[in-house]
């Protein structure tokens, strides 16, 4: 074969096209890449006064023109060997009351990684809400996960107890009645949720205060970079 | 090859008489996902002549280069490329509607539309006769999207971007936003869409 015909010599141009793209496109995602980050953390953060207060405390107290302290810190949990990372942020009231938690899970769901924010109460005793920040489940199917009437299960949950997700009905206290025709998307929810409610559940004691800095307030770990160090099961 | 189309004619003919949706069938899988409202179907449209466009001229511009077996490959490469610039783009700036989409923007990439524009168009004739062809498709396509969205948005809620244009007391045809809807409006619009063109067919006779 010369070198004319050989395989190499035939696909230059894809090979360089392939160089020149994934610079390009490298390049881009250096430029917005912090910028989508940003946008997520910013969604997270408005996410927070509704999941820890639910809907009427939170618009009340944006309607007084107050605003919870957040504050996110990373939260290292070993187990089984394995070493997982959550990002908890904690929120106090104005006047410096500990009010709840919310912790940032993610998981594998039916279609791909589904990421969720899940409100405990200052306590640690009961999930006070429930958020779907990224999913890609099927439209029409298992995105219902993002519908208030389903997610809104979890809410008054307790921390105590595995949840376990059935089909029609779900009327005891730690039950989840599936979405039908979308049960690995329920149960994926329900696993992360349960698996990160029981991970964090013993590392909820913060400081009376937001100023009391026993905790570093914001470490220097992106939320992002710590899922990926996540180990998958 | 003689007798290829100008870029004139290959810009109008993309709008109606060759439309991607109506005429041709083409990029259906967008056609019906994202027209349940008037916002994310714009969006689409906008982003599908972002990438049909910019594809199209990278094509024409090293259309001597390809090598015939090797071509779909780098159709492929180019397409990726742009769709994933569309995406990161809207990601960042648009983002509550980056989410609307979901996997909608990713999956522009294997729509058979641009493909198809690549292969019949821009591997073969000059760049401004294939940037006419890209955005007069784009054109086609960003018409075909949002009549479907009109329908569907406008039956299913009775509003239309965030406007009420039926009274409230119009029962809303919730069927029509979800996705049988898609389907239900594509075939009607299509019949009508026939209809009107045998009729023009039969006045000409």
């Amino acid at each position: 074969m010369s070198l004319k015909n050989s395989n190499l010599a035939q696909a230059w141009l894809v090979l360089l096209l392939a160089t020149l793209f994934g610079t390009a496109l490298a390049g881009i995602q250096a430029k917005l890449g912090p910028v989508i980050e940003a946008n997520k953390v910013k969604e997270t953060m408005a996410k927070i006064p509704v999941l820890v207060l639910g809907e009427d405390l939170a618009a009340e107290l944006a309607d007084d023109n107050q605003t919870l302290t957040i504050k996110s810190r990373v939260v290292e949990v070993k187990k089984n060997g394995i070493t997982k990372f959550y990002t908890v942020y904690d929120a106090w009231l104005p006047e410096g009351k500990v009010v709840g938690h919310v912790v940032k899970a993610d998981g594998q769901g039916y279609a791909d990684k589904i990421e969720l924010l899940v409100g405990i109460d200052a306590q640690g005793e009961r999930i006070t809400g429930l958020f779907v920040l990224d999913q890609k489940e099927t439209p029409g199917l298992g995105a219902k996960i993002l519908e208030h009437a389903w997610r809104g299960q979890f809410k008054e949950k307790s921390t105590a107890k595995h949840l376990s997700v059935v089909k029609g009905g779900g009327v005891e206290e730690d039950e989840i009645d599936a979405i039908s025709g979308a049960t690995i998307s329920s149960k994926s929810v329900t696993g992360i949720v349960n698996s990160a409610v029981a991970d964090v559940v013993s590392h909820l004691d913060v400081p009376a205060g937001p100023e009391n800095n026993k905790i570093p307030a914001v470490q220097n770990k992106e939320p992002g970079k710590n899922s990926k160090n996540k180990e998958r099961s | 090859m003689a007798d290829q189309p100008t870029a004139l004619e290959r810009f109008v003919q993309g709008i109606l008489p060759e439309n991607p949706v109506y005429r041709q069938l083409l990029g259906l899988c967008p056609t019906l996902a994202v027209t349940n409202g008037m916002k994310p179907a714009l969006t689409m449209a906008v982003s599908v002549a972002f990438v049909l466009v910019c594809a199209n001229v990278v094509i024409s511009l090293i259309r001597n280069l390809l090598k015939p077996h090797l071509r779909i490959v780098v159709f492929t490469l180019t397409i990726a490329t742009f769709v994933t610039v569309a995406d990161r783009v809207l990601a960042a700036y648009m983002f509550q509607m980056s989410k609307t989409l979901g996997p909608y923007i990713p999956l522009i990439i294997v729509n058979c539309l641009i493909i198809c524009r690549c292969e019949v168009c821009a591997s073969k004739q000059n760049v401004i006769t294939a940037a006419a062809d890209g955005l007069g498709q784009a054109i086609g396509f960003g018409l075909a999207l949002a009549s479907i969205a009109a329908v569907r948005e406008i039956l299913g809620t009775g509003m239309l971007m965030g406007f009420r244009v039926l009274p409230a007391c119009w029962p809303d045809w919730v069927v029509m936003v979800l996705p049988p809807g898609a389907f239900i409006t594509l075939g009607l619009l299509l019949g009508l869409v026939n209809y009107i063109d045998d009729k023009r067919e039969q006045a000409r006779k």
